[in-house]
């Protein structure tokens, strides 16, 4: 039997002031990015803030500096340009502004550059234009889904265990979402749909996690083979410890391998997911169980299901 | 679950059966007709296929006051008709417009007059004074909102005949909510001509040029009251550049677009540029009769979505019913021109209000892409489960590859659209599928270090872990289901291929893993388990 711990006794329980810590600092960071993003101070995608990207591809090396110049004389000073190394892939991105109407500008913008580049022809890989309406609405539909994902969890919790632990898995689910949403405010990652499809996939992982200590937790109170709920705990994440970590450990090679191999599309939804799945192993073991014991006291009332 | 080991291996071997027999067609072409015509398949998303996705705004508003100018027009040439002298003219809110008479009687001989001959119009009689009175027309409730329903309904339909001349497979146009259309074009290569095609209102009037006007004037802002100021667009063949002459037209359209009966491209007319052919129906026909047997030597102004194309000198009554556009243009232009002519008009202008195109070889790579990372991030795993847990992370692998199999299958069966987010969402079920075989095979472990037989640890393990594997299933289940209500296109692609991977993953991870250990140990009990 190869074994990742063998038999592990560790006391998770008496290091949660340092967790509670690490985890206000998460927390706080990703507080202020939320209000970024609803400020509109962050680093949002086109699919969310609105405006246009187009990608294309030309045949020889791109100048930068020509095409920022014919961009500004057309009147956007302030597109930005990101080229991908070695593969002369331009990537050209500008914003919607509030207020402005909604117009497309993706045309006029191609047809300028094949008329200017007449000698490094180019083809369009991809165009995404979305009027400032709809990247709101998508923005409001993202936070819908996010609070009724966590009602619905924390009702099933609720039924299944019991509302105390229904809601503090909720808690420790948007520990997670919150911690991403900071992580990448903080690297000034850009957060597009896909970055909030991350977010949804790690509160379903993380609280897959969380729920695995529950019922473990639940058993060992049943089985009374502790006295407190805090040794409970601690036992109870020892118990599925290497379970936790084999679990996270597969799950980690997968999206390894979607960030290493999955192509430039889907780069920043695969570091999301990474990043993900190491909050979300984190506060499953040191948020959930800690808060749990905040909660509920040291009584070791059973718990139904 | 079931006591006959029977009865699940055939339950497995048929769903393996059926699920090759949906596959094949889906990844090979070769297979016959008969085979592929009768098997769903798993559409490609337009970020793997390429093609343009168009997110319309019809703008209603604008529809219902044209609809209500329209009536001003005829308003108007009913009155002179009967010898009542409009004073002014002016519009009101929501569909409206008021007449204003001298005084008289003129205003309540027109007011019943109006009534008579609209009744889709509410007339009434408005402020009477010294000086005059005015009569007010608004469009009835009930035709509004018939022109609202229609602009919609009408606009998908127009734009569905546009895009089924123009060429492309299994296009989707479906209305969207109130005010908006949502066209998806897979596969289409041309794609800046596709969403000029779509986005085209498309509206061919014929109008007489205003000879007594002076350009001039019309510029400096003094455009006779029935009359407007339009440009012609003009591209010189040798330099590609584009002019602009404006022109003082009647505003009144003569004929429109919507009594064309065919519209064909043809070439080879003198300056050696393709052309329009139009024919007019029966009643297109007449009223062209008359038009240009009234105007002969008056110039003719062809204007489509406000631009003139074409003025030409009316050299003779034409009766045959029969047009012709010229103007610069290229074989491909004057073709479009003549689908839109033909798919006829929107009924009320769209703006795209949102626009994703994806290139061809940018979806390609996509996929390639794509199934790299999860053959790599596959055999990863299934090379980590096979040597932590030996035997029986072999045994978990083969429940993994029915996995995938079924997951597959049952996206095909469900003529689900697999995405890019959709591969990372087969990816990340990939990495989460041996979880519930990493959950149980801990608990078996568990029993066997309590000194319990392999047997019992097997039974107790798979007992014991039942429930927990349930919960994390129904909660990943939860916020996959909530993305797909939430989400569009490529994101419901990743919630679609999620769900299904995590539901089929209870079976294969429970069903499929348990089976094998119990056939091994039916004839006599396991004395060791390689776990």
């Amino acid at each position: 039997m190869i074994e990742l711990v063998k038999n592990p006794k560790y006391d998770f329980m008496s290091i949660r002031n340092y967790a509670f810590m690490i985890s206000a600092v998460l927390l706080i960071l990703g507080i202020v990015g939320t209000i970024q993003i609803f400020r509109g101070k962050a680093n949002l995608g086109i699919d969310l803030a609105g405006g246009t990207s187009i990608q294309v591809k030309f045949q020889k090396p791109i100048a930068m500096d020509q095409v920022r110049s014919l961009l500004a004389g057309a009147g956007h000073g302030e597109a930005t340009l990101q080229g991908a190394e070695g593969e002369n892939i331009l990537l050209i991105k500008l914003r919607a502004h509030a207020g402005v109407e909604e117009r497309m500008v993706a045309e006029p913008v191609v047809k300028l550059l094949r008329e200017k580049l007449p000698d490094n022809p180019f083809v369009v890989e991809s165009i995404s234009e979305i009027g400032p309406a709809i990247g709101h609405k998508l923005r409001q539909d993202a936070t819908w889904a996010l609070a009724i994902s966590a009602l619905a969890i924390i009702i099933y919790l609720a039924w299944r265990f019991e509302f105390k632990f229904g809601v503090t898995a909720a808690i420790a689910t948007f520990h997670d979402i919150f911690a991403m949403v900071g992580i990448f405010w903080a690297l000034g990652i850009e957060q597009d749909l896909l970055f909030i499809t991350a977010l949804l996939t790690i509160g379903g992982y993380s609280l897959t996690d969380t729920v695995v200590i529950f019922d473990r937790i639940r058993e060992n109170i049943r089985l009374r083979k502790r006295n407190t709920f805090s040794e409970t705990i601690n036992l109870s994440v020892n118990d599925v410890l290497s379970r936790s970590l084999v679990t996270s450990f597969t799950v980690f090679m997968a999206v390894m391998a979607l960030l290493l191999f999955g192509g430039a599309v889907l780069r920043n939804f695969a570091l999301a997911l990474t990043i993900g799945i190491l909050v979300g192993s984190y506060s499953s073991v040191f948020v959930a169980g800690p808060m749990l014991v905040l909660w509920r006291g040291e009584k070791m009332t059973a718990v139904k299901g | 679950m079931w006591k006959s080991i029977t009865g699940r291996i055939t339950l497995i071997v048929v769903l393996t059966a059926a699920s090759i027999i949906i596959l094949v067609p889906s990844l090979t072409d070769r297979v016959p007709a008969g085979w592929k015509d009768r098997v769903p398949k798993i559409n490609l998303g337009l970020d793997l296929q390429g093609g343009v996705f168009l997110r319309l705004a019809v703008e209603i508003d604008k529809a219902i006051e044209n609809t209500s100018l329209r009536y001003a027009d005829d308003a108007r040439a009913l009155c002179r008709e009967k010898a009542l002298p409009v004073l002014a003219f002016q519009k009101v809110g929501d569909g409206g417009f008021s007449l204003r008479f001298p005084p008289g009687d003129f205003a309540s001989r027109a007011q019943s007059t109006l009534k008579e001959e609209f009744p889709s119009l509410d007339v009434s009689l408005g402020e009477v004074k010294a000086d005059g009175a005015t009569v007010v027309a608004r469009m009835k409730p009930a035709e509004i909102q018939a022109i609202r329903t229609n602009a919609v309904v009408q606009g998908v339909e127009t734009i569905r005949n546009r895009i089924d001349q123009f060429g492309v497979r299994e296009p989707q146009i479906i209305a969207e909510g109130e005010d908006r259309i949502v066209v998806q074009l897979p596969g289409v290569k041309d794609q800046q001509r596709a969403i000029e095609l779509v986005g085209k209102t498309a509206l061919l009037e014929f109008k007489l040029v205003d000879e007594g006007a002076s350009v001039e004037e019309a510029l400096k802002g003094n455009v006779p009251e029935d009359a407007q100021v339009l440009y012609q667009k003009s591209v010189d063949p040798q330099s590609g550049r584009a002019t602009k002459t404006p022109m003082v037209v009647k505003k009144r359209a003569l004929l429109t677009g919507d009594t064309i009966k065919t519209a064909k491209v043809n070439f080879g007319n003198q300056a050696g540029g393709a052309h329009v052919s139009l024919s007019f129906d029966t009643r297109g026909a007449k009223v062209f009769d008359r038009v240009t047997a009234e105007n002969v030597k008056r110039r003719l102004a062809i204007v489509l979505d406000d631009t003139i194309y074409s003025a030409p000198v009316i050299q003779e009554r034409i009766s045959g019913g029969e047009a012709q556009i010229t103007g610069s243009f290229t074989p491909e232009e004057a073709s479009d021109l003549a689908i839109v002519l033909r798919a006829g008009s929107l009924p009320a202008p769209v703006k795209v209000i949102q626009n994703v195109t994806i290139g061809p070889s940018l979806g390609q790579d996509s996929i390639r892409n794509g199934i790299r990372a999860a053959i790599i991030g596959g055999l990863l795993v299934v090379g980590f489960m096979a040597f932590y847990y030996r035997f029986a992370g072999l045994v978990a692998d083969g429940a993994l590859l029915f996995n995938i199999l079924f997951l597959l299958s049952g996206m095909a069966v469900l003529s689900a659209t697999l995405t890019l987010p959709g591969i990372a969402g087969i990816i990340l079920a990939i990495g989460m599928a041996v979880d519930s075989n990493v959950l149980i095979f801990e608990r078996i472990r568990e029993e066997l270090r309590a000194k319990k037989s392999v047997r019992a640890s097997i039974d107790a393990g798979y007992d014991k872990a039942f429930m927990v594997v349930v919960d994390t299933h129904v909660t990943t289940l939860i916020t996959a289901v909530i993305l797909f209500q939430f989400g569009t296109g490529p994101i419901k692609g990743f919630a679609v291929s999620l769900s299904i991977g995590v539901a089929i993953n209870l079976f294969t991870a429970l069903v499929c893993t348990k089976v094998v250990f119990d056939y091994l140990n039916a004839k006599k009990p396991m004395q060791a388990l390689s776990i």
